[in-house]
């Protein structure tokens, strides 16, 4: 028996999950797993978005999210257009205002930006009519990532209701963790976030999430686990000791994980990197859910650029 | 309101067995045949038409449901936002003969749209139709195959069916514009 | 030249009048504040319920001429004040180049004298290019007529060299206007550092970078004996540093800006640039610590902190966008909004924050509607309501932290020296 969704979408833009209600993120779950079916099929493709046109305008260097967006608007019929402006020029050329009026002056019908700066898609979707997707801002948000995480978990468990998730890594300069916890606590998920101290921001606490410094207790309940990227060469980690020193006391390894749940789900954002955050037997071993993700990406994309195309004002 | 009922629960189910012995006969058997039902009472209909066949002939029929929401022409014209289902064809339909089934034919643009589809899933043998209600008005020369009943409609007025597995009764009935009928199929 | 203005609620703190009078201005001063005037005169305004307040003395401007005629001149910025019934403005030295010279005081006084709309005082810097390096000839400055000096968008972070400062300040009798911010600590941040800078993805200014400074301020200003303003106080800590320093009988004084009791850091969640102040917008206990401390005149002053930046500065990335709000249009009706309204102040105690205590502050003879006074006079409808719109602003410049919020209390009339500048 199908389940019908009443849920209704009014979103011009998808700036964030902290803007979402739980109804909203679960018509987008739903509707990507509609699309996950279509994936699967031998035409992976439908007309719902034909005669639209997506930019993908990416101020960063991301070849994943911008190739799972790319993908996912060709599944949907979509023509594409992709803009990579080098960000450390930005302050010399174009406003990022300018430039999506441009875009919007072209007819585009949907912008998908990636943006180092903090609040930038918030900018550009007050800015112009047609819609925005965040791809990531700055430290802000990642919808999209975090809305495959919790899809996967999902599809992995059949719930999000009372599920303890930890995210590990440097939770302060991370949009993904963000995204996870607005969204996984809609759900009643117990998210817990561990971090050296001064990779915890302040008041994360108040955003119902537990915190540890210590990753053994991370690991004892969680039935999964979002281990992050770790980028040690950016300015503000220079304070910190050195990667084997973070590997030692935070790295995700089989031993580790013989102390957790049997069958903790193993998730990482990507791109990996092999024996700094996680070790290669991890990445690679049953648990982990890695490449499914990657898959489960296109569906939700497909999901969140079919609704925005259907919002009603 | 105006309601007009046009088709008992005791009419549907005597166009159904009807339907299916047509079908059964028009394919000299049931060789390569398989029932899609587009979402949601066609595929009601095709469950039904599937085992009223199975149980006269002791097969066991290939069922499919099929969502065109994502094939539709009329995505941004449409006021109501689209309610979204899950496409579930579990089997090959490579040079199958297959019979598509839903409930009213009108335009003929969603047979369009799941003709589309189907099509997406690879190459059948044929492709079929059987509806319940055909109500004329056809914007696209597409006509079915097996029709339960023709009813003349005006296009101001809504055609309502509702299936016991859905709508916890059977019955056709003819809503005057205004009221809150099905989505215009 | 005769101005007359009949049956207005006068409400003058100086004089300790708050009754329904009518007052008399012959050539530009006032002449009589009393009951039932009947004189011939040139003007004559009706006031029937309305306040008629001394014209606002605002401390804290930031005119941007020399330098950034773009964002504002002074021509445009004492527009603004007409309109917002600012009669007397203190010009900020950080303009292009710096007032840190006799040449460039003379430069801005002619200007002044030229194209000003209102009274503008000017304050000089206390550093050379308010880099913290060199004192500026501060007796010079004085000499120029500059009324305080201040290095503001920067604090003198060497101990050392702001002692000299004050000591200096003291033999010239001269006001030293404090901006209380270690850098050190607030580093490249944007907003209040807390679950706001976690939440918005942006770096943090911690709260200890702004009263770590001020106790600094403090305690070199009772060393000295020099007079010392804190400029633009913003957060609870702050407000208690200050109280304890004046309970021991410190000569300081304090201001804040309408923005850090009218708004609070959740006011900033869907990154809005014009909120983006320095100190930043804090938390809402630190806003009800900030109307404590001015209804328990802790702070003395309310003070626009006018700071205007164009459109390109401001419709960008959040963490490139400039600092800083205008405030000259707006900071009368926000504080009949979210103090007169709440019952933080009553109106006598808003004049006397708003008027008379930053002409006394400056030592300047403004303020008050007494007889022999130069006659700068704001006509308000104390309880009519506006929003403020992005469009028509006097201000060369749009970056209103309050565009579209509902406010109470509209200027009416602007009356500078005699003369109606402002008329709604």
């Amino acid at each position: 028996m199908t389940k019908k969704k009443t849920a209704k979408w009014f979103h011009k833009d998808l700036l964030g999950l902290e803007y979402l209600s739980k109804e909203d993120i679960e018509l987008l779950l739903d509707t990507a797993e509609s699309f996950r079916e279509i994936l699967n099929r031998k035409i992976k493709k439908v007309p719902a978005l034909r005669g639209k046109t997506v930019v993908n305008l990416f101020y960063e260097p991301s070849t994943r999210t911008r190739v799972s967006f790319e993908v996912a608007a060709k599944r949907l019929s979509a023509d594409v257009i992709n803009i990579a402006v080098e960000s450390s020029s930005v302050r010399k050329g174009e406003t990022l205002n300018d430039t999506g009026k441009n875009i919007e002056a072209l007819k585009a019908d949907i912008i998908v930006v990636r943006h180092n700066c903090s609040g930038a898609a918030n900018m550009l979707g007050r800015n112009v009519n047609i819609s925005v997707i965040n791809a990531g801002d700055g430290w802000h948000e990642h919808p999209t990532q975090a809305l495959l995480d919790m899809f996967t978990l999902r599809k992995k468990t059949g719930r999000l209701e009372g599920l303890n998730v930890s995210i590990v890594g440097d939770i302060a300069h991370s949009r993904v963790a963000r995204s996870n916890i607005w969204g996984l606590t809609k759900f009643g998920a117990k998210v817990t976030v561990c971090a050296p101290d001064i990779l915890i921001p302040p008041g994360i606490e108040k955003m119902n999430v537990k915190i540890t410094g210590n990753i053994d207790e991370a690991l004892g309940e969680a039935d999964a686990i979002n281990v992050l990227r770790m980028q040690f060469e950016r300015d503000d980690m220079k304070a910190f000791p050195s990667q084997l020193e973070y590997f030692k006391k935070f790295g995700i390894t089989e031993e580790r994980l013989k102390k957790a749940k049997k069958g903790i789900i193993v998730m990482h954002p990507g791109p990996i990197n092999r024996g700094v955050e996680i070790s290669s037997e991890v990445a690679d071993g049953a648990n982990s859910v890695i490449l499914e993700q990657v898959t489960n990406g296109i569906a939700v994309r497909m999901a969140v650029l079919f609704w925005v195309s259907q919002a009603k004002p | 309101m105006s309601l007009k009922q046009v088709f008992t629960k005791e009419e549907i189910e005597r166009a159904i067995t009807r339907i299916s012995h047509e079908i059964i006969e028009n394919n000299k058997g049931v060789k390569g045949l398989v029932i899609i039902g587009i979402r949601t009472r066609g595929y009601v209909i095709a469950e039904r038409i599937a085992k009223m066949i199975n149980n006269l002939y002791g097969t066991k029929l290939d069922v499919g449901a099929l969502d065109i929401t994502f094939y539709r022409d009329d995505l941004s014209a449409i006021s109501k936002q689209p309610v979204i289902h899950n496409t579930e064809i579990g089997f090959d339909i490579e040079n199958k003969n297959i019979v598509l089934v839903d409930d009213v034919l009108y335009t003929g643009r969603t047979i369009r749209c799941g003709l589309d589809a189907l099509i997406d899933f690879g190459r059948p043998k044929t492709i079929q139709l059987a509806v319940l209600i055909d109500r004329g008005h056809r914007e696209l020369p597409i006509r079915a195959d097996y029709v339960g009943k023709n009813i003349p409609t005006s296009q101001k007025e809504l055609v309502q069916v509702k299936l016991q597995e859905t709508d916890s009764e059977d019955s056709v009935t003819i809503v005057a514009e205004g009221e809150n009928g099905p989505e215009r199929t | 030249m005769k101005l007359l203005i009949k049956n207005g609620h006068v409400i003058d703190p100086g004089n300790k009048i708050d009754e329904i009078m009518d007052i008399l201005a012959e050539d530009g001063k006032i002449s009589k504040v009393t009951r039932g005037i009947d004189v011939k005169a040139d003007t004559v305004i009706d006031a029937a319920d309305k306040i008629v307040m001394p014209g606002i003395v605002d401390m804290h401007v930031h005119l941007r001429e020399p330098g950034r005629e773009d964002k504002e001149t002074v021509f445009s910025g004492t527009k603004a004040a007409a309109k917002g019934g600012v009669t007397s403005v203190l010009a900020m030295p950080n303009t292009l180049p710096s007032i840190d010279s006799a040449g460039v005081i003379k430069m801005l006084s002619d200007i002044i004298k030229k194209t000003a709309n209102v009274g503008v005082f000017i304050c000089g810097a206390i550093t050379m290019e308010r880099t913290g390096k060199k004192l500026t000839d501060i007796a010079a400055l004085k000499k120029q007529g500059v009324i305080a000096i201040s290095d503001d968008g920067n604090s003198i972070d060497s101990d050392e060299l702001m002692w000299q400062a004050l000591k200096e300040a003291k033999k010239e009798k001269l006001l030293v206007i404090c901006h209380s911010e270690d850098k050190s600590l607030s580093g490249k941040g944007v907003v209040n550092l807390g679950i706001t800078s976690t939440r918005l993805g942006l770096r943090g200014i911690p709260k200890e970078s702004e009263y770590k400074r001020v106790a600094r301020d403090i305690m070199l200003a009772e060393k000295s004996g020099a007079n010392v303003h804190i400029a633009h106080v913003s957060c609870g800590e702050s407000v208690e540093i200050i109280r304890k320093a004046k309970k021991k009988g410190v000569k300081v004084t304090a201001e804040t800006a309408p923005h850090y009791f009218g708004l609070n850091e959740e006011d900033l969640l869907d990154y809005n640039t014009n909120m983006k102040v320095n100190p930043p917008l804090r938390t809402k206990d630190d806003v009800l610590a900030v109307r404590e401390g001015l209804k328990d005149s802790t702070i003395d002053v309310i003070a626009s902190d006018h700071a205007p930046h164009t459109e390109n500065e401001k419709e960008i990335e959040f963490e490139h966008a400039e600092f800083g709000s205008t405030g000259l249009e707006t900071e009368l009706a926000v504080s009949v909004t979210e103090l007169v309204s709440r019952g933080v102040l009553t109106w006598s105690e808003l004049v006397k924050k708003i008027s008379l205590n930053p002409a006394n502050v400056l030592r300047i003879d403004k303020g008050t509607l007494g007889p022999g006074k130069d006659a700068d006079i704001a006509i308000i409808s104390a309880d009519k309501e506006w929003v403020v719109n992005k469009v028509g602003f006097a201000s060369k410049s749009k970056n209103s932290a309050f565009i579209g919020r509902k406010l109470k209390g509209a200027v009416e009339y602007t009356i500078y020296k005699g003369k109606v500048i402002y008329k709604a």
